[in-house]
């Protein structure tokens, strides 16, 4: 049977294209409305890149925050410079020449990090059969089963449900008295949250207007 | 989940555990880790119109087509026809409740509404608008920024018509069931007023700027209290996949989850409220206050892309009034499980499906109607109410009842009767690695296989 790998394959292409031109787009403009507007497509369509590899509460999580932090962005740009010159912003060159710089070697060492995985190394998916012998519990699916390729992969679910108060790396622990340390890091998370709060009130004191009534 | 007879039959092709495949480990490499309960984990997420049943009456579109079309070809289709149903389901919605809400006007203002076009009521009224809006001059100002202001009307209506994706229509009627369906829906629906900044930014117009503000404004402040109302039925199904939520309200009206407590009962008005100004609807349509500022955000658009606006509202509205429906009111289960008492065979258990899709559009429409009633009956709010309503008591009255919702479901786990089959919150299985199973079942007397060990995520059947 064909594998539906070609549509994969297609809206990945067109999802990087989308984010990779945009990105690009947003460099060029010189229009700070029409940059975040590029801006928004360009992260989107990573949202987009999420979606495709199955990771929906990431993709949601880049509309959300990103894609919706951006908006937020937007309306401050607009409120605050709808009627000044910096609406258009021109960079001179060798600001050019400087971003260059830090954006290559940036992108360099993103490069180095992104190809290091192993697992990307280790050639094609097994074969179908394989994972049929071993749901059907098959001798040779013990043998099978040691692939690491049939290892689940690594994800942040121990991490989130540690940050949420419940260490289910460290299980294994039988002792009660043990067990009762590993509380997670819910305290941290939450001190710096209220530590985020607080600053975001602090900036709404300092930014507000202060109209005095004169008599 | 022990079966329970008087469930309705739509709700029993929720579960076929026993399709749940024993490793873990899908083709694809990705580990469903917390999918235990929705069965077959991304198999049936990617389960799109009509569930899997036993006999595959309702298989898959996509998977229905391989079987006549070339494999690629099949999921074209299959996607262009979800597609092509939402999109009519979209702009249909459109025209039905433009005229429904001139109707609704005309009756609550003691008048007719439309009465002559198409027979009797009017009913082709907003055809013939749309046709006149089709034909209308497409004008752009000249300080305008063009390809803003072109593109902006598409934006909004993209994003409305986005979050239709994830919309469970009836049991596993669904063009792409998520498990973070009411999360994803919040992002997607949050996107739309950037169609309106857009509009209103590249109008060159000081009034579409300041419509566009004022919904910015309001939009992102009722994003706060609006999210922590849609977080108490999250809570309480201890999931996010809309499915399953309205799954967990089947059988009768006391079911929903508006009659759970009184805390989630209040908490239906706050997220009315809340719903209504995050789609700017009146009272609180400061941005297109037609007294003050014209029309607000759309006063330079006409024709084709004015009209595109008023599709992307309705849409919104329809999709607010629809997650409405599936957190508090059941979604397709109704107030009374009609079809609980059906012969269990394949069409009926699809006609069973038809009627819960009816009966979760009807109340979305009702939702809308009651939004038109609103807007009808009460006068518009000032900006500053429209905040001090959404910082002052929504935020506030959501925070608490959340509170409140969060000590009774920890109080009643099994509802107050204690009746409950699956106890609300507890839909997932526990976390626990391979390993940690293993070692208990040492302790509890039933050594483990060996497998269990070597196949790590290796699925047991929750106890």
């Amino acid at each position: 049977m064909q594998s539906p790998i070609i549509w994969h394959t297609f809206f990945f292409f067109l999802f990087s294209f989308l984010a990779c031109v945009f990105a690009v787009a947003v460099l060029v403009t010189s229009n700070i409305v029409r940059m975040a507007f590029f801006l928004v497509i360009s992260l989107g369509s990573t949202a987009g890149l999420f979606f495709l590899a199955g990771a929906d509460l990431v993709g949601s999580m880049q509309l959300m925050i990103y894609v919706g932090g951006t908006l937020v962005l937007l309306i401050f740009g607009v409120m605050l410079t709808a009627r000044s010159p910096l609406i258009s912003m021109h960079t001179p060159s060798g600001e050019w020449i400087l971003g260059a710089i830090v954006g290559g070697s940036l992108l360099a060492v993103l490069l180095q990090i992104a190809l290091s995985p192993k697992a990307w190394q280790q050639g094609p998916e097994l074969p179908p059969a394989a994972y049929t012998a071993v749901e059907a519990g098959t001798p040779a699916a013990a043998e099978l089963a040691r692939d690491p390729r049939l290892r689940p992969p690594q994800t942040a679910t121990k991490l989130g449900l540690g940050l949420l108060g419940e260490r289910v790396d460290k299980l294994v622990v039988q002792d009660p008295t043990r067990r009762a340390g590993m509380s997670g890091y819910l305290l941290p998370f939450e001190i710096v949250s209220v530590h985020l709060l607080v600053v975001l009130v602090g900036a709404a004191y300092l930014a507000r207007a202060r109209f005095r009534v004169s008599d | 989940m022990r079966a329970i007879s008087w469930l309705p039959r739509s709700v029993k092709a929720e579960e076929p555990r026993k399709n749940v495949p024993r490793v873990l480990v899908s083709p694809g490499g990705r580990v469903p880790y917390f999918t235990t309960s929705l069965s077959a984990g991304r198999k049936a997420a990617r389960s799109t119109l009509g569930k899997t049943t036993a006999t595959g009456i309702g298989r898959p579109v996509a998977e229905y087509l391989q079987t006549i079309l070339p494999f690629w070809l099949a999921y074209l289709v299959a996607a262009l026809v979800h597609a092509t149903l939402l999109i009519v389901l979209s702009l249909a919605s459109g025209v039905i409740f433009v005229w429904g809400e001139r109707k609704v006007a005309g009756r609550i203002q003691d008048r007719l509404g439309p009465t002559r076009v198409g027979g009797r009521y009017g009913w082709l009224q907003t055809i013939a608008d749309g046709i006149k809006l089709l034909t209308k001059e497409d004008l752009r100002p000249k300080g305008a920024d063009s390809f803003l202001f072109r593109i902006a009307p598409y934006v909004g209506w993209g994003a409305s018509y986005a979050a239709f994706i994830a919309l469970p229509f009836a049991n596993g009627w669904v063009a792409q069931r998520m498990n973070v369906a009411v999360f994803f829906i919040l992002a997607v629906l949050g996107l739309e007023v950037f169609g309106v900044i857009l509009a209103g930014y590249a109008s060159g117009s000081k009034w579409s700027l300041f419509g566009a503000m004022r919904e910015a404004a309001q939009v992102v402040s009722y994003e706060v209290p609006l999210g922590m109302c849609v977080i108490v039925p999250v809570m309480i199904a201890g999931t996010m996949d809309l499915t399953t939520i309205a799954n967990m309200q089947q059988g009768w009206f006391f079911n929903w989850f508006v009659f759970h407590d009184i805390f989630t009962f209040l908490l239906f008005g706050v997220y009315f409220t809340c719903a209504t100004a995050g789609v700017n609807r009146a009272p609180f349509d400061l941005a297109e206050a037609e007294s003050e500022l014209v029309a607000g955000f759309h006063t330079e658009y006409s024709g084709f892309r004015w009209l595109f606006f008023f599709v992307a509202e309705y849409g919104s509205m329809f999709m607010v009034s629809g997650l409405a429906a599936l957190l508090f009111f059941g979604g397709w289960n109704g107030p009374i499980p009609v079809t609980a008492f059906w012969p269990d065979h394949p069409a009926m258990n699809y006609l069973a499906n038809f009627l819960g899709m009816l009966n979760f559009v009807f109340k979305c429409t009702f939702g809308v109607v009651v939004m038109m009633w609103v807007r009808w009956t009460l006068p518009r709010v000032r900006i500053d109410q429209v905040i001090t309503t959404c910082l002052k008591y929504c935020t506030p009255l959501a925070a608490v009842l959340f509170l409140g919702a969060t000590l009774w479901t920890f109080a009643f786990p099994g509802g107050i009767t204690g009746m409950r089959q699956v106890p609300y919150g507890m839909v997932r299985e526990q976390y626990k690695p391979a390993e940690v199973r293993a070692a208990e079942d040492h302790v509890a007397g039933h050594p483990a296989a060996e497998s269990d060990l070597a196949v790590a995520g290796q699925h047991r059947s929750p106890r």
